[in-house]
């Protein structure tokens, strides 16, 4: 192996796939049965973190920054002066081995340029992924970029072979598509998703009656989205999100802060804060929809097309619809007592579970770990103490905001700064 | 009644005799050490508890007749922790389900049920870190080498990870807190101690012990870290909250000598 040069691949084709925020390893069902390399039947592994705080799960990588495209937001577009490189498929298969083999990483997450077409870019990532498979008889993750306008054909096979194929939509609007990558059309996108979305729905049904029917993306597909690139509302973001669970049954929709990389003059200007506290408000919002029973139209909706920065997205709900409220803690079913701010779904069921034995009082849910300077404002419990209700919305807001701590409170102080 | 401090040989099994004898003599017990460790307590008895079998079983048969597999393994784990009076509070926390008609083991408004929920957790975090920052290093005799030195003894909880996860290459994880370490052949799992050499060190490549190819792939994989850093968005508390100082060692890519 030459190291050299392959340390210099391997630092512009992480650098390049980074943005990427996908990372996950968990939910796919593959075990090692066959006293090969690699199991992924269990949850997902973090093996380090980035200094960015980001999880480092997979080898994250592109198999070749070389790209026919040219769109605005991208760091690897045509028309951008940077160094390119590209893996062979045998030097990929190969680091992925060693790395695997020293624990440092639950399988490959590999992505790519597009060269020359959609199916020659697709042939070469699902090459890589067989190779893994049937030469080295890898059990590890693999997920693989589905190439926007690749053939049904090569999107049967890379589920046989992947984990997880993902799409990025990046562009939540057609619109904003049209700006920012005009020679990509929407239907491009699209055709892929669908493709695989039908073949899990085949999969899932064959494998009931016959046992052996090969894996098909056992651990589904996710999508993501760049964040504040094309003047999107949070309400485009999150509905576009919601069509995308529902419609192609998306395990994931990841959210990416736009990070300027241009000074194209149709996307923010390099140096310009990344989102950081939106894409956070969003994946809290994501989250209310998915495990907290929200309708997202509860939430965002054409009165309330943004979600409030200084307070987290079900206590500016909640505020919103302060005659549910308060609850008494003791009595509330499940799908109310999920709504309450503060009140996380791990304390939900530890408060479901502990009350069948005894009444419940502040100090049982300060033990089990509720967040109490929101809660207590929204919940009744079996104690005499009565928290003040009668104060309107936006006081009791800056009431909880002057007693919580948040890590990015300074950029919202209530006072406005002059220059 | 008297109070009486129970010892016993620090073992899981060990610890099971103490509650047997326990209830079979109905003694006040106010806490329960293992051999050689210090007791606290002035006005109470101590009384050595030797660990036989059938009274593991009778206890072990007891509680699992009352609890789900899940509560029982939160009971290991805990008992995992070595933490200082964690046996106490398991006892109390077994004396509470067995003198409890109804199923209590989630009642969590209970003190030791809720104190060993959290121990458990504790220990699973611990599991699941040290799965996820063990760093093997190829040796010259082609066996994968770890050295970890966990907070709670988490060594007998991880074996079978790496066994299903890498069955075809030889690896061995030692704990050189508890001088103990397990060996996978490719057809078994051992537990064995080993006299290390002074500079074998928890991460780097000596090429007296390792493969020559091995430095090249820490280095490389250091390499990796470091592009992989998007640097308008470094968050070091968050860095840190993911991947504590104290596991820094361990990690070739926070390791100063790549």
């Amino acid at each position: 192996m030459d190291f050299d040069r392959i340390k210099e691949k391997l630092n512009i084709l992480a650098d390049a796939a980074k943005y990427d925020v996908s990372c996950s390893s968990s939910g796919s069902k593959r075990k090692n049965t066959t006293k090969g390399l690699g199991d992924s039947s269990g949850m997902g592994i973090c093996h380090t973190y980035t200094q960015d705080g980001r999880c480092v799960s997979l080898l994250k990588i592109l198999l070749t920054n070389h790209c026919i495209f040219d769109c605005a937001y991208c760091v690897t577009r045509k028309s951008n002066d940077i160094k390119r490189a590209a893996f062979k498929v045998q030097e990929v298969v190969d680091l992925t081995i060693s790395f695997y083999r020293r624990n440092y990483i639950e399988g490959l997450f590999l992505s790519s340029g597009i060269f020359k077409s959609a199916d020659h870019t697709m042939e070469r990532l699902i090459s890589v992924a067989k190779k893994l498979r049937e030469e080295e008889n890898f059990n590890g993750y693999i997920h693989l970029k589905s190439i926007p306008g690749a053939s049904d054909e090569l999107m049967r096979q890379a589920g046989l072979y992947a984990d997880r194929l993902s799409v990025n939509i990046e562009i939540p609007t057609k619109s904003g598509l049209k700006l920012l990558a005009p020679e990509k059309n929407h239907e491009d996108f699209m055709k892929p998703m669908n493709k695989v979305k039908n073949e899990i729905i085949q999969y899932k049904q064959e494998s009931k009656l016959i046992k052996s029917t090969p894996k098909y993306a056992p651990a589904g597909q996710s999508t993501q989205m760049i964040v504040g690139a094309s003047g999107e509302s949070d309400r485009d973001i999150m509905y576009s999100s919601a069509f995308f669970y529902k419609k192609y049954h998306m395990k994931r929709v990841y959210y990416s802060g736009y990070v300027p990389i241009s000074n194209d003059p149709r996307l923010p200007a390099l140096g310009s804060a990344v989102p950081m506290m939106r894409e956070n408000r969003l994946y809290q919002t994501d989250w209310l929809m998915r495990f907290y029973g929200f309708d997202i139209r509860e939430i965002l909706n054409n009165d309330f097309q943004h979600l409030e920065m200084d307070i987290d997205p079900k206590l500016s709900w909640a505020l919103r619809n302060r005659h549910l409220f308060p609850v008494d803690v003791n009595r509330v079913e499940k799908e109310m007592l999920l709504r309450v701010p503060g009140i996380g779904l791990k304390s939900v069921n530890k408060i479901i579970q502990a009350r069948k034995f005894r009444k419940l009082g502040w100090e049982h849910l300060i033990k089990i770990g509720i967040s109490m300077n929101r809660a207590k404002y929204f919940l009744n419990c079996d104690s005499r103490e009565k928290e003040l209700r009668d104060v309107s919305s936006e006081n009791l807001k800056q009431i909880i905001l002057k007693n919580s701590f948040s890590k990015y409170r300074q950029e919202f102080s209530a006072q406005l700064s002059l220059f | 009644m008297q109070n009486v401090v129970l010892t016993y040989d620090g073992s899981f099994e060990g610890f099971l005799t103490c509650v047997f004898n326990a209830y079979e003599e109905k003694l006040q017990v106010v806490d329960i050490i293992a051999f050689g460790e210090e007791q606290n307590q002035l006005f109470s008895e101590t009384r050595n508890v030797i660990t036989e079998e059938f009274k593991v079983q009778r206890v072990l048969k007891g509680l699992k007749k009352k609890v789900s597999s899940n509560t029982f393994l939160r009971i290991k784990w805990a008992f995992l922790s070595e933490i200082q009076g964690i046996e106490l509070n398991m006892y109390h926390m077994i004396c509470y389900i067995f003198s409890s008609e109804e199923k209590v083991e989630l009642d969590y408004s209970h003190p030791a049920v809720l104190h060993i929920a959290k121990v458990a957790k504790q220990v699973g975090r611990e599991k699941h870190r040290m799965e996820a920052f063990v760093r093997f290093r190829l040796t010259k005799d082609d066996v994968y080498f770890a050295i970890i030195e966990p907070d709670f003894n988490v060594l007998p909880i991880i074996s079978k990870h790496f066994k299903s996860r890498y069955a075809d290459q030889k690896w061995l994880i030692y704990d050189s807190k508890r001088k103990i370490g397990v060996h996978y052949d490719l057809q078994k799992l051992e537990y064995v101690s080993l006299q290390l050499p002074e500079d074998i060190g928890i991460s780097g490549g000596n090429l007296e012990y390792f493969d020559e190819g091995e430095i090249y792939f820490q280095k490389l994989w250091k390499d990796y870290f470091d592009a992989t850093n998007i640097k308008s968005r470094v968050n070091m508390r968050l860095h840190v909250q993911h991947v504590p100082k104290r596991y820094w060692k361990y990690l070739s890519e926070k390791s100063p000598f790549t």
